[in-house]
């Protein structure tokens, strides 16, 4: 599976469980638990294309970490930003700081994800 | 007057010497004695450059008529048809005034292992070694010679952390393609270095040594690679491939050295090992070591999780 593929997978799925995670957080939100999982997973798939396809052009850990924590916190403030424009309140900590770590992750799993074969591969 | 050992060593040693006056080798100094004879540091006046010269210890009969001298030229040849980065590279062969053979090989700047694991080692750097010292052995066995007298003094790590696999004097030819002749060790024969001798060997069984014999002595190196720190353990794992290469039973043991090799390199990534079943629990804090990373930010992530649920 390529560095891409597994972006995409890893994100989606982190992004189901952190939209579902919104049930505990908020119980309020229940009734548009729908619509919050579809946008986080929505958000999911794209940090983790992104991140994945980073992995797969540059080669470096410590990279790697610091480029998911920084896509994962611009998509975070998109949604915040999005929230704003709607009338909503600005919840810049609840919605930055754990999509931040979700980048992390993937940027993580990214980087470690096939270490041999890639290098094998992407040298070609 | 009787003579003190002191001088009786020192007329040994001019006696010894070798007389290299009618080559184009100019014999330096002494840098190894062994069993069957010595190795020398020698200039090559032609090439100008430094070898190293063995010769066989005297006394021996003239010509290399001799059980040393034959198994010098022995090893010579079997050298010189082995091309592998971890054997040593042989030159030249001749015979001294006296008439004792000799063979000329490359130099090699380095330690011999046992005075390598004297300073402190990383893990993975013994385990490199060790990978390197099989991949020679698996090599020669290839060409169907077996080492059979694999000992930390008989392996150099040379300055730029190559490793080199010496002393293929009582090697064993299995399958004659070279033209070397086939064993020359009388059967009853004891030969080896106790402690890494295979038990066939022990038993004079010679000809039962096969490639499953030098997996034996590398179980040994193995062990003396991997000592751990006085109050600390062999981890399991590792302790299970050092016991199996080390079978009593040569049916027992890892049947090849590539075998053993992977095990080792499985072990040294974090994975589960061939010689060794681990428990629910040992599979457990592999995993947890090894995904140790991915733990700590997962756990971050639910850390902070639940901290924004205190402070809503
Ligand atoms: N090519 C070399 N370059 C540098 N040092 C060498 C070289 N070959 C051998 N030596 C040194 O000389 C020592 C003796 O060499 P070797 O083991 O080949 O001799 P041996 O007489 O067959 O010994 P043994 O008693 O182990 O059979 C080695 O331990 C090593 O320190």
């Amino acid at each position: 599976m390529s560095k891409p593929v597994f972006g995409l997978i890893l994100g989606g799925i982190l992004g189901i469980f952190d939209g579902l995670s919104a049930l505990v957080s908020a119980p309020e939100v229940a009734p548009q638990i729908v619509g919050i999982v579809i946008g986080s997973t929505f958000k999911g798939l794209i940090t983790g294309v992104l991140i994945g396809y980073f992995a797969r052009k540059v080669h470096s850990l410590p990279l790697g970490l610091l480029f998911g924590l920084v896509v994962g916190a611009v998509l975070a403030y998109g949604v915040v930003a999005l929230q704003i424009a709607q009338g909503g309140k600005a919840y810049y900590l609840p919605i930055m700081l754990p999509g931040s770590v979700l980048g992390l992750i993937v940027g993580y799993a990214t980087q470690r994800h096939n270490e041999h074969a890639s290098e094998v591969a992407d040298s070609r | 007057m009787p003579l003190s050992d002191a001088a009786v060593a020192s007329l040994r040693a001019l006696a010894d010497w070798p007389d290299t006056s009618d080559s184009k080798y100019d014999i330096l100094e002494r840098i190894g004695r062994g069993g069957m004879g010595s190795v020398y540091l020698a200039h090559d006046r032609a090439l100008d450059r430094r070898v190293a010269i063995k010769v066989v210890s005297l006394p021996e009969p003239p010509a290399g008529t001799g059980l040393a001298g034959e198994r010098l030229t022995r090893e010579a040849r079997i050298l010189a048809g082995l091309e592998h980065p971890g054997l040593v590279p042989v030159h030249d062969v001749g015979v001294l005034t006296d008439g004792r053979p000799y063979y000329v090989m490359k130099w090699i700047r380095g330690t011999r292992l046992d005075a390598y694991l004297q300073s402190p080692r990383t893990e993975a750097a013994r385990l490199r070694i060790f990978a390197r010292i099989c991949d020679a052995i698996a090599f020669a066995h290839q060409a169907g010679v077996i080492h059979r007298d694999l000992t930390p003094a008989n392996i150099m790590v040379g300055a730029f952390g190559e490793v080199l696999v010496l002393d293929w004097g009582l090697a064993r030819i299995r399958l004659d393609r070279s033209g070397v002749s086939p064993v020359t060790t009388q059967p009853g024969t004891v030969m080896g270095t106790a402690g890494f001798m295979a038990p066939e060997l022990a038993a004079g069984r010679s000809d039962a040594s096969d490639e499953r014999t030098d997996v034996y002595a590398l179980g040994g190196l193995l062990e003396v690679l991997t000592q751990p720190p006085r109050g600390q353990f062999t981890p399991r794992p590792l302790a299970a491939i050092i016991a199996k290469a080390r079978a009593a039973s040569p049916a027992d043991r890892y049947p090849a050295v590539e075998a053993l090799a992977s095990d080792v390199e499985r072990y040294g990534a974090g994975d589960p090992v061939a010689a060794y079943r681990e428990g629910p629990l040992e599979w457990a804090s592999r995993h947890a070591t090894r995904h140790q990373t991915a733990i700590v930010l997962v756990a971050v992530y639910i850390v902070i999780r639940v901290i924004l649920l205190a402070f809503r």
